[in-house]
């Protein structure tokens, strides 16, 4: 499977892997490429933004031309020209719909090869869904039904309109417009994403998703999503993402804000899909994304789950900042790095209140020639008394030109925390894998198996149908990158 | 059922089987004894598909088709089986899942349906009673926090859950209570059918007094020695191994004996009322 060269075959092979792989022809209106402030009005116009949206995306973006790209993590990619890129990219389709039924059948049909129905009748009982497509979002499922309960799930274009106080109370709270170089970037040019806001004493009544596909070629998306749970009030989130095959890569540079108050929960899973690049490289999304939520209230609790398979290369550091007394964060993750994948990813965690406690468990599995590292901090302030962390983080190798890594970084300001960390790396055992083929199992089901099982203590923190989706998708990820 | 003949393999360019012969007919139990380091797990390993070794002359034959043609997953679903000697923990993934999966694979190869888990779990529970597993353990990952008699139940559980034509036990007994041993050899002897063979690997001879062999043969220095009857057991329990040992590498004085059945039958017979 290691052939250079390129035979019909071989591309069907490939294709099979990754089965999102294919484009949607539709005609879109896109924005030249290049990055002025021409481009961040053209957007905001575009979007019928007020005034006071314009000028905060100027002053990122002003300030964005003052920063360096980070070196700092263990990646490697030729430097990305910001002046070749689209930053804007929507299917072509009257403004202002009103109902699916006015939405272009070729979208409808995009989600639904997804596995997202989004019309009435096939829609996934509980689970509401927005849909955003490159730039914008096509449609939003089970919003009636989410408004009688007082919530709101529109997409964030929308809220700037239609909720202008809570979007700008909230916007840029947890992570600053000047916080770091691709954050500040989305702040100057993000088109699109979610906006969810669950009143007091609201348990969502059901599962909140977005469905986020790059379509376009040459073209940047530029997601940003804004969840507010109230005092008392719970919701459950999970975001998917797939793109085409193309052979040049793409950047998706996203940010992701959470505000809990008072006894909120929220639960934030990601199932990352994107187009991981061919078994050479060439290709797949640059996934760079700032993901911080803010336990502001008391008894507080934020949770991240991802399990990221796609993209050419991740950087991303779900954290949480524990201001409240007792609040919690939490942090599970799996990432798989095939082929010339390479991921950096991790958390963070801030102690600030007391009492807090934040749980930590990552899982990073590598195959082929990927690179996996595991990159955390956990912070005690001085004033958060009786913090505790734990933090799990366990490396699954498999063959031997493949790497993981772990820089695991603790700050310790009060002396009554208690700080707990296990690391372990094993390797896929041959032993393991005779086991179970001794047993009648494939080759690929035995190693899919005993991946799973590596990965269930994750697994089991993501809503019920998302990991058998799970399951699924590292048991496809990993075919072809067994012996 | 199994026909080896002739069979050379080494490991790391180390010669450690030199010419095994062995015929195994549907109905029988052949019991493989030796001294450490003589061959017998390797013959196991090989039996199962094991490719850390390297088959260097030599024929086997499982029900007529080249076995050394098949894949170790593809020799499970014609009916092979180990029980293992070192059963390995798979943290993680579920016994039932496990087991289920196992036996799944092995029923689409023998045309038969697919169990859904209320068919699989019944037939579950009956097969455990047999090795008095508790079902406790079902709740774990596979081998996990298993005592070594567990896992060795686990392993002939599985046998019992598979219904294999060809078991292979690798030291099944090794490690094992009294209690536990008797335990296994309940299992292993309700196991015994007309269709089914049965290799059990062994170093001493304790199993057997709980099973009954047809034959037993000696394996010393990567050749079958000596072959017989229930009554070589009890020849090595008091000799020990140490008679066999000249019969090794580079000595040209072993003697093959090859397999008397009538002598075999016997002995299982004579041995039966302990």
């Amino acid at each position: 499977m290691s052939s250079s060269t390129t035979t019909p075959e071989l591309d069907h092979w490939e294709s099979q892997r990754y089965k999102y792989g294919f484009v949607t022809d539709i005609e879109s209106d896109t924005a030249p490429p290049g990055l002025t402030e021409s481009t961040i009005r053209l957007i905001s116009a575009k979007k019928q933004e007020p005034a006071w949206m314009l000028e905060w995306r100027l002053k990122a973006f002003r300030h964005w031309i003052t920063m360096r790209e980070p070196t700092w993590p263990k990646v490697t990619y030729p430097p990305i020209d910001y002046q070749a890129i689209s930053y804007y990219s929507a299917p072509k389709q009257s403004p202002g719909l009103q109902s699916l039924d006015e939405v272009d059948p070729k979208l409808l049909e995009t989600y639904e090869k997804l596995g997202i129905p989004l019309e009435e009748q096939k829609r996934l009982a509980g689970v509401a869904v927005d849909a955003v497509f490159d730039s914008v979002s096509v449609a939003t499922t089970f919003r009636e039904e989410l408004a009688k309960a007082g919530v709101i799930f529109c997409p964030i274009s929308e809220a700037i309109r239609d909720h202008p106080d809570l979007v700008q109370k909230y916007l840029g709270s947890v992570v600053p417009v000047t916080d770091n170089f691709f954050a500040t970037l989305n702040c100057a040019v993000f088109t699109d994403g979610s906006f969810v806001f669950v009143p007091r004493g609201v348990r969502c009544p059901m599962e909140l998703s977005t469905y986020f596909r790059i379509n376009a070629k040459s073209t940047g998306q530029f997601e940003r999503t804004l969840i507010i749970a109230e005092e008392g009030a719970s919701v459950s989130y999970l975001e998917g993402c797939t793109a085409p095959m193309r052979d040049e890569n793409q950047l998706h540079a996203a940010v992701v804000e959470l505000v809990a108050l008072d006894d909120a929960t929220i639960r934030y899973s990601t199932i990352q899909n994107w187009y991981p690049g061919d078994d050479e490289g060439r290709g797949g999304i640059y996934n760079f994304v700032t993901k911080r939520g803010k336990c502001l209230g008391n008894r507080s609790h934020i949770s991240w789950t991802q399990v990221e398979t796609g993209s050419s290369i991740t950087w991303k550091y779900p954290s949480c900042i524990l201001q409240g007394d007792g609040s919690k964060g939490e942090f599970y993750s799996v990432a798989l790095t095939k082929g010339r994948q390479q991921a950096d990813t991790g958390t963070k965690m801030i102690h600030i209140g007391r009492n807090t406690t934040s749980t930590i468990v990552a899982k990073g599995i590598s195959a082929q020639q990927g690179q996996n590292t595991y990159r955390g901090m956990v912070k005690i302030l001085r004033g958060a008394e009786d913090a505790r962390n734990h933090t799990q983080c366990d490396s699954l190798l498999m063959g031997d030109r493949c790497g993981a890594h772990t820089f695991p970084v603790i700050e310790c300001g009060n002396p009554t925390a208690t700080l707990e960390h296990e690391a372990t790396t094993s390797k896929v055992g041959e032993d393991q894998v005779f086991y179970l083929l001794q047993r009648g199992l494939t080759e690929e089901e035995a190693v899919s198996m005993i991946v799973n099982g590596f990965c269930r203590e994750v697994f089991r923190e993501l809503p019920m149908e998302f990991a058998v989706e799970a399951t699924k998708l590292l048991s496809i990820s990993l075919e072809g990158s067994v012996g | 059922m199994l026909e080896i003949k002739n069979l050379h393999a080494s490991a790391q360019g180390h010669e450690i089987l030199r010419g095994i012969d062995l015929t195994v007919r549907a109905g029988e139990v052949h019991s493989i004894m030796g001294p450490n380091g003589s061959g017998k797990s390797t013959l196991a390993q090989i039996i199962a598909g094991r490719e850390d070794y390297e088959i260097t002359e030599g024929t086997i034959l499982f029900q007529g088709k080249d076995l050394l043609e098949l894949e170790a997953d593809e020799r499970a679903r014609a009916g092979v089986f180990l029980a293992f000697q070192y059963p390995v923990e798979i943290p993680g993934v579920g016994n039932v899942q496990f087991l289920k999966a196992a036996l799944n694979a092995v029923r689409r190869a023998r045309g038969e349906d697919e169990l859904d888990t209320a068919r699989f779990l019944r037939l579950l529970r009956e097969r455990m009673a047999l090795v008095s597993m508790d079902e406790r353990l079902l709740k774990r990952s596979v081998n996990e926090g298993f005592s070594g008699g567990e896992k060795k139940r686990y392993e002939i559980l599985q046998m019992a859950l598979l219904e294999p034509s060809l078991c292979v036990l690798d030291e099944t007994d090794s490690g094992l209570d009294i209690d536990a041993m008797r335990i296994v050899a309940d299992g292993i002897n309700a196991l015994r059918a007309p269709t089914r063979a049965m290799i059990l690997v062994t170093h001493y001879q304790r199993l057997l007094d709980y099973v009954q062999p047809d034959f037993v043969h000696v394996l010393a220095g990567g050749r079958i020695v000596r072959s017989g009857g229930k009554e070589l057991a009890l020849e090595l329990e008091s000799h020990g191994y140490a008679p066999f040992m000249n019969g090794s590498p580079g000595s040209d004085t072993a003697t093959i004996v090859t397999n008397t059945a009538g002598a075999g039958r016997k002995a299982a017979i004579a041995g039966t009322g302990a």
